[in-house]
């Protein structure tokens, strides 16, 4: 008898299968001891972990391996979290892991976990937040262990950079119990002092529990509460806390953040330095501009050969001069033509001329007698000549 | 003690500023000669006084203290 054989690939099992586990595990804590550790040269992490009766594939990608704070190793004990995965080309399910911690540090490291996502959510970590670090800090508050090593390495950074600045320290236990009330109460009393410019909180390395009290929730509080600016320097480059998180800035190291809170001396003083050179140079530019437009004034035709504007110009004058000499001459010429043949006319006109060409006047008691019938027989008349006078008598009637 | 000293407050970062506003203006070269040396003395003066504030050889550290009626002090200390 034919039996009804529903026949797929395995390929189609395998998909069936991936699908399913998946959906079902999207997210996993488990237990358990590394074994089979591998840190592939891509970067990614290659282990098993395993219980007394069973072992589990695991893989941590590159990307999330360089937020580990802590260097897994065989047979140490871990939580670890991820998804569960089907890999098809080698038929095998393993867990994508997305954050791995040591046992026995997970109750610390679910608390942080759940108020870091608690803090994020209110937004306290929000970029908005963040207030800017001043540029030229004169007043540093320190809030740190007064025996710490923090305390001693941001006073010599600071000793050797910048000597200038004030540091004001509030003596604060760093760790144990009350330590974080006291950090969050030094916090506020910082505030209170006033004039303070910037805020450095921190401690050096330590365990997690050590560096504990910068992961309450009072510190993290009294941080985004202060309206001066904070810089968080927690423990090594590698913890991360919600102290940083919260902070204006997170310096990775308490030297880093002395590092990062002030200028250095000699580069500040270069600087100055610096601007006092361009400054001259610019004032010395000017200087030479205003040098070279006096230069070429002072090196102008005119300006250097005055006596050839001298001489130009009384060229000029002697040409007006002569122009107005012929001008005049001529005017003089026409005038004494004029003044001979008025005189000539005039000659002409003079009675003297008249009476050497043999004319007389006849004048009787002075008077000129210019017609015949003024004339009666006996009067007495004068008869003038050109060179005298004769008197006459009439003799003779009018006829 | 704390003391007010608001007028002063980040006068190195002011002084900075104006002395590059100085230089600025200077390297335009477009201010009258009285005007641009007299600009020129006043960022020498800044550069000085700046120079001198930062000239000082040793880190001030102090420690501030609460009393029990909520009084604050802050005192020079040499041992921390």
């Amino acid at each position: 008898m034919a039996i009804e054989k529903n026949v797929i690939t395995i390929t189609e099992l395998t998909r069936q299968i991936k699908y399913s586990l998946e959906s079902s595990f999207p997210r996993v804590w488990v237990e358990g001891e590394i074994s089979n550790f591998k840190h592939h040269t891509s970067g990614h992490i290659y282990f098993t972990l395993k219980d007394e009766g069973a072992q589990l594939s695991a893989v941590m990608w590159r990307s999330r391996v360089s937020y580990l704070s802590f260097q897994p190793e065989d047979g140490m004990k871990v939580i670890a979290r991820g998804s569960i995965t089907v890999y098809p080309p080698r038929g095998n399910y393993q867990l994508d892991v997305e954050q791995i911690q040591p046992l026995g540090l997970g109750e610390l490291q679910l608390a942080f976990e759940r108020l870091k996502q608690k803090l994020d959510a209110e937004g306290l970590f929000n970029p908005e937040h963040k207030k800017p670090i001043p540029e030229f800090p004169e007043r540093i508050g320190l809030i740190t262990s007064e025996t710490g090593a923090a305390l001693q390495d941001i006073r010599s950074v600071l000793s050797r950079r910048q000597p200038s600045v004030d540091v004001v320290l509030a003596a604060v236990r760093v760790q144990g119990a009350g330590a974080a009330e006291e950090i969050a109460d030094a916090i506020k009393d910082m505030n209170h002092v006033g004039d303070i410019d910037v805020l450095i909180i921190g401690r050096g390395g330590g365990s997690l529990e050590d560096l504990w009290a910068f992961n309450e929730e009072i510190v993290a509080r009294a941080i985004f509460a202060s309206k001066i600016p904070i810089i968080s320097a927690v423990g090594h480059e590698i913890d991360f806390s919600i102290a940083d998180f919260v902070a204006d800035l997170r310096a990775p190291t308490p030297s880093a953040a002395a590092e990062l809170v002030v200028r250095d001396r000699t580069e500040l003083l270069e600087d100055i330095g610096n601007l006092c050179y361009t400054m001259r140079d610019a004032l010395n530019n000017q200087l030479s501009r205003l040098r070279d437009r006096t230069e070429s004034v002072v090196s102008s035709y005119s300006f250097n050969h005055p006596k050839d504007l001298v001489r130009e110009f009384s060229q000029r004058v002697d040409e007006l001069e002569r122009s107005l000499g012929i001008s005049f001459a001529h005017v003089a010429r026409i005038a004494q033509q004029k003044y001979k043949s008025l005189r000539q006319q005039l000659q002409a006109l003079n009675p003297a001329g008249v009476l050497k060409r043999g004319y007389a006047i006849v004048r009787r008691e002075g008077r000129i007698v210019p017609r015949a019938a003024l004339l009666d027989y006996g009067d007495d008349a004068e008869i003038q000549f050109h060179d005298g006078m004769v008197g006459v008598k009439v003799e003779k009637g009018n006829s | 003690m704390m003391k007010a000293k608001k007028d002063v407050k980040n006068s190195l970062e002011s002084s900075l500023k104006r002395l590059e506003e100085i230089v600025e203006i200077l390297e335009r070269g477009e201010t009258p000669l009285d005007d641009a040396v007299m600009l020129y003395e006043e960022g020498v003066q800044i550069s000085k006084a700046c120079a001198e504030k930062l000239k000082a050889a040793e880190l001030k550290i102090k420690k501030i203290s609460k009393d029990i009626d909520g009084q604050f002090t802050v005192n020079e200390t040499d041992e921390v």
